[in-house]
């Protein structure tokens, strides 16, 4: 088990009852959303689709890379590891 | 007389010369070809591709031009005599290939050489860009390249204003404005192109007073309509980079769309709150391909996924922040500088000001840019919640 950082974008704060980050631990980046969604309910949902996907409107980084590049979720985090959600933003005006 | 005949005779015997015919092979093999006469001779016309500096300051400059002392380099004047001197003065800096080219350009013209009328930015240009040009990264090359620049902005909002605002202050000499919408109140918070007499003015006509205020030169090109599939690519043709300032998903894909087929580089920002993105979605860059907006996120999140109409807010200086990313990454595209965001997303946390670099990769199975396949044609996304960010 590691102990992670988890960046929280904007749109889902309102789940994490406003924090922008969230301490979890896990072996996984799997391990780490499952333990961020049973910290704050409905987080997950966001990220995740029904099948347990990354959803397509949604990327996971671990540090600077796309979790895509890594393995996906299973890879594996190391203790000090920063995760950050990033959802599709489309605001501009 | 009889001091100057010596003189050249030394020159002569020590300055190796090249026919013009060869400084033109010479030319064409990589050599650097420097006219040194002077700037009223040189309007009149120049060697196609020369270096131009004029022999009062060719030791000052000729490293901006010329910064390997071991490159070939080929000095011209009108005859062939100055040209000797400045070559000996090259040689002295320290360049170790120098010729000088007999019969300088009057030779070269007389053997049907090509010649090109030199560009050149007017008085008025040069003082307003003064400060450019004191810059070699930009210079009086970089900012006939502005000057040349057909710049579209996707929206005359938070983003688009202050991109189109210090954009057009930096001499871009075609801005492209798309936007529909027309002046409200509650813009002016943030969207500086706008002011308050002009509430309920359409913000296309708005930008191009405020821009051709600061600029008269710039022309501004008025899109007043909703961009859609049917009218993207007649819109985007003809345009060098699109600054993506949309506050929509539906706009956002047709505009990664539209410039992935039409090879255009797409400059990215978004806001939400107290958050912003910046980065340059360019399949085709040269030297560097990079990913498009849908190798990140191949279709828009459903209505539901999205951030409701009650959460969207923006503090209004952000988007001056992300807006100004944006110009600056399309400066560095039209001149070649730097390292662009292109493969890269920059994400801007202003509250805990923080600026976090994440890696961006293409999806070689991309339907849009990875080139495999018809391309998809274009999508009209349903509209939903258009405020969010907004
Ligand atoms: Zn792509």
């Amino acid at each position: 088990m590691s102990n992670v950082t988890v960046r929280i974008p904007t749109p889902l704060r309102s789940m994490t009852g406003g924090a922008d980050e969230v301490t979890v631990s896990g072996a996984t980046v799997k391990d780490a959303l499952d333990a961020l969604g049973a910290k704050h309910e409905g987080v997950l949902s966001k990220v995740l689709d029904a099948k347990g996907g990354v959803r397509s409107f949604v990327n996971v980084y671990l540090g600077s890379r796309n979790i895509k590049a890594l393995g996906g979720l299973g890879a594996e985090l190391k203790d000090g590891d920063v995760l950050a959600i990033v959802p599709a933003v489309a605001g501009g005006k | 007389m009889a001091a100057k005949e010596k003189r050249l005779a030394q020159l002569r015997a020590s300055v190796p010369e090249v026919s013009p015919t060869e400084a033109r092979r010479l030319q064409s093999e990589g050599a650097a070809l420097i006219d040194v006469r002077e700037p009223d001779e040189v309007a009149a016309g120049s060697p196609l591709g020369a270096h131009r500096i004029v022999r009062g300051f060719l030791e000052l400059r000729v490293e901006n031009s010329v910064p390997d002392l071991d490159h070939p380099v080929l000095v011209m004047c009108a005859g062939g005599v100055r040209s000797l001197f400045a070559a000996e003065n090259l040689s002295q800096l320290g360049y170790t290939k120098v010729s000088s080219v007999v019969g300088g350009f009057n030779a070269w013209k007389n053997d049907k050489l090509p010649v090109e009328i030199p560009p050149r930015l007017t008085p008025d240009q040069r003082e307003r860009y003064g400060r450019h040009l004191l810059m070699p990264e930009v210079g009086e090359k970089g900012q006939l390249k502005l000057i040349n620049a057909k710049v579209l902005f996707v929206g005359a909002g938070g983003l688009g204003s202050p991109a189109a605002y210090y954009l057009a202050a930096a001499g871009i000499g075609t801005i492209g404005i798309i936007d529909d919408d027309v002046v409200d109140r509650s813009n002016l918070q943030r969207q500086i192109l706008h002011t308050d007499d002009r509430v309920g003015m359409s913000k296309v006509k708005s930008a191009e007073i405020t821009l051709k205020g600061l600029n008269p030169a710039v022309n501004v090109v008025a899109h007043e309509t909703r961009l859609d599939s049917s009218n993207v690519e007649e819109i985007f043709n003809g345009y060098d980079i699109v600054v993506d300032g949309s506050d929509n998903f539906p706009t956002r894909y047709l505009v990664n769309d539209a410039c992935v087929k039409l090879k255009i580089p797409n400059v990215h920002g978004s806001i939400f709150r107290f958050e912003g993105q910046v980065s340059v979605f360019w399949p085709n860059n040269p030297g560097n391909p990079s990913p498009c907006y849908r190798c990140l996120y191949p279709e828009p999140p459903p209505p539901e996924m999205a951030p409701s109409c009650a959460e969207a807010g923006v503090l209004g200086i952000l988007p001056g922040v992300v807006g100004l990313l944006e110009a600056v990454e399309t400066v560095k595209i039209i001149l070649s500088l730097g390292d662009t965001l292109a493969g890269r997303l920059l994400h801007y946390d202003a509250l805990r000001a923080r600026f976090t670099e994440l890696q961006l990769d293409r999806d070689p199975d991309c339907a849009y840019c990875s080139g495999k396949g018809e391309f998809p044609g274009y999508i009209d996304y349903a509209q939903f919640c258009s405020m969010a960010g907004a």
